[in-house]
């Protein structure tokens, strides 16, 4: 029907090109402006507005829960915050945290992706069972492995052999059957993140290899390449930009890590956990809510994840721009 | 000298066989591969699996050294849950005793007489879940429709600064919650929008919506334009090729897009955690919290989580083909 009536507007056009003006009201510029600014207005609003509001605030002695208004005091919160060895060692051990997470990412999403590379039967079931935790809410996820860390009635222990709780270790309080371990809880809560995040790295990695030329190893066949050196000068080099991509994105990611803390540890034991984001949030929301001093740490903290996203986001631009 | 034709393959040959990936040694590495990525993704299953059998448990079964494998299942943990339950005075006892002898109780009252209580009305959680639905549920439609309506237009029109405009939506995206949510904070105290449905909608919509462009934009781009610039010469306007020729076309990414964005507003915890307090707090905040308040009620934590589960193990298997292009926005597809 409506095929009909865009006839009749077609043959009416040559004839009477008045009336069509006054149909088509919207030119495509007008059409694009309505199309993309309300997207664009948001944005600003909620994203760009806010930061800028937040830099004003770092540089005020402020509190949101006190009724006095921001007072300006320069750098003064920069300068405290890098001078507070606390806080640096809260920065590490984010560092180590990402350093270590990502790095078993890495290792295993491969390890994984060379695995599942060539299909079999079933394997796409497989891959999508595997795919399975890295869509779980993260605040959940630390839940769960909460549970299974239990050192009384969690299965980890169990399944690991140590089966009476007076020697076993108890991961998310860093104890080993009494004794302190210190990062012990660091390293159980980096495991649920290796958990996670490793199908991650395993999914853009499998786009990668199945998208290598198949005549390239059949043209090293030929050549009796080992297999080894297939790897080397074939594999690898070529499946590099997406797992570059994988690990960038994965190191923003565990820069900002929250959820997943907040859900197994809090920070706990002590500050063992206490990752950057979870301080921020204890700074800002909690305690004596230091706006102006949280701001200025959200700074510096989003300086350093800006300079990491710059590169993912250059990155995936050179790859579409491949595709 | 015999010809090709006597000699050559009897069928016609399609596709070209590699020797060395039917030998016998490669079949057995297939095999060897097939049963070591079984097994892996089994153990990489059985946090999972643990969960799932919990939410069944009940609350002995759950605290008793060692871990079960098998059980009584029970509705236990929905019942704390979803309700809120008083110790039934010991004056009473006989009336529910008779009602209950009289089969005029349901499931989950039954269920919780048999601890000793009585249901006196649904939990918090069920507010925390109709909240998490509603704001979800809107935030989704809305980021996915205004994603929809700017990926045309970054698609087809020569959108001046397109490259620096969708540089800055996706760098949105790329902020940590914590960080952009002091000033939002600040802000929404201001404009009386802290803990209300509509705030938080409107900050899902946004934090979705950079999304939904990059992932929109993509889908988009794969709809050949020349089927509009035919409907534009048979006389179409632009509005009406947009929706009657790129819509339909677009409907997969639409419904791809719209399940991504409700799984992340479903799953978001860290903006909920600090914007709300009561009225509009969603379950994932309040998942976390039950921990501290009413003793260690695993088997309600693990019900829960059930629900956040189920629905994502769906989605993953319903999505499984478009995974790759969620997780990277869209930039990369096979």
């Amino acid at each position: 029907m409506s095929s009909v009536k865009a006839q009749e507007m077609s043959t009416t056009a040559s004839v009477a090109p008045r009336r069509t003006k006054t149909r088509r009201h919207l030119s495509d510029r007008a059409i694009q402006n309505l199309f993309m600014w309300p997207t664009l207005a948001l944005l600003i609003a909620f994203n760009l507005f806010p930061l800028f509001y937040s830099l004003y605030l770092s540089f005020t002695n402020y509190s949101a829960i006190a009724r006095i208004d921001p007072v300006w005091i320069g750098f003064q919160n920069f300068r405290n915050i890098l001078q507070d060895r606390q806080l640096w060692q809260y920065f590490a051990t984010t560092g180590r945290y990402a350093l270590v997470s990502v790095g078993l990412e890495t290792l295993l999403g491969f390890g994984l992706a060379m695995l599942l590379r060539e299909k079999f039967k079933g394997s796409g079931l497989v891959t999508t069972l595997i795919l399975i935790p890295m869509m779980l809410s993260p605040v959940v996820v630390g839940l769960f492995w909460k549970l299974m860390y239990n050192p009384t009635f969690g299965y980890l222990n169990y399944i690991l052999g140590y089966t009476n709780p007076a020697t076993a270790p108890d991961w998310l309080a860093s104890r080993w059957g009494g004794t302190p371990v210190p990062g012990l809880a660091l390293w159980a809560v980096v495991l649920v993140d290796v958990w996670m995040w490793s199908p991650f790295v395993m999914l853009l990695t499998l786009s990668g290899l199945n998208a290598i030329p198949e005549y390239l190893y059949e043209a090293a066949a030929i050549d009796r390449a080992s297999p080894w050196f297939q790897f080397w000068r074939i594999t690898l080099p070529q499946v590099a930009p997406l797992l570059l991509i994988a690990v960038l994105f994965r190191s923003i990611e565990a820069l900002k890590s929250f959820d997943l803390v907040m859900g197994m540890t809090g920070g706990g034991p002590g500050t063992q956990t206490e990752l950057i984001a979870v301080n921020l949030y204890r700074q800002a929301f909690l305690g004596q809510w230091q706006t102006g001093r949280a701001s200025a740490l959200a700074y510096i903290i989003l300086i350093i994840v800006i300079g990491v996203s710059n590169l993912y986001i250059r990155y995936l631009n050179s790859i579409r721009g491949e595709a | 000298m015999a010809s090709f034709e006597e000699t050559g393959p009897r069928r016609p040959v399609t596709e070209s066989i590699r020797v060395d990936r039917i030998s016998p040694g490669a079949r057995t590495w297939r095999t060897i591969r097939a049963l070591l990525s079984l097994v892996l993704a089994l153990i990489i299953l059985i946090p999972i699996f643990v969960m799932v059998i919990t939410a069944f448990k009940s609350r002995v079964d759950i605290t008793t050294p060692p871990p079960k494998l098998i059980f009584t299942p029970t509705l236990e943990g929905f019942v704390f849950l979803l309700t809120d339950r008083a110790i039934v005075t010991a004056g009473r006892l006989a009336e529910f005793q008779e009602r209950a002898a009289a089969g005029e109780m349901n499931l989950f009252e039954r269920i919780a007489f048999e601890g000793g209580l009585e249901i006196t009305g649904p939990s918090d959680y069920v507010f925390r879940l109709r909240n998490s639905l509603i704001i979800a549920g809107i935030s989704t439609v809305a980021s996915v429709v205004l994603g929809l309506l700017s990926a045309y237009a970054f698609s087809r029109f020569n959108v001046p600064g397109k490259g620096d405009l969708l540089f800055f939506i996706l760098s949105t995206r790329m902020l940590p919650a914590v960080v952009v949510t002091i000033p939002i904070f600040l802000m929404y105290r201001q404009l009386r929008l802290h803990d209300t449905h509509i705030g938080m909608i409107f900050l899902y919509t946004v934090f979705n919506l950079s999304f939904s462009v990059w992932l929109l934009k993509g889908f988009i781009d794969e709809i050949p334009r020349e089927y509009e610039e035919a409907a534009l010469v048979d006389g179409y306007t632009r509005l009406q090729a947009f929706f009657k020729v790129v819509l339909p076309q677009a409907v997969t990414g639409i419904a791809a897009t719209t399940v991504f964005c409700l799984i992340f507003a479903w799953n978001e915890y860290a903006f909920a955690l600090m914007l709300t307090s009561e009225r509009a707090r969603t379950a994932p905040p309040s998942i976390a919290t039950m921990l501290g308040s009413g003793g260690l009620e695993w088997s309600a934590i693990a019900a829960g989580s059930l629900g956040f589960l189920i629905p994502v193990v769906i989605i993953t298997f319903a999505l499984r083909k478009y995974l790759l292009r969620g997780v990277t926005f869209g930039a990369i597809r096979q």
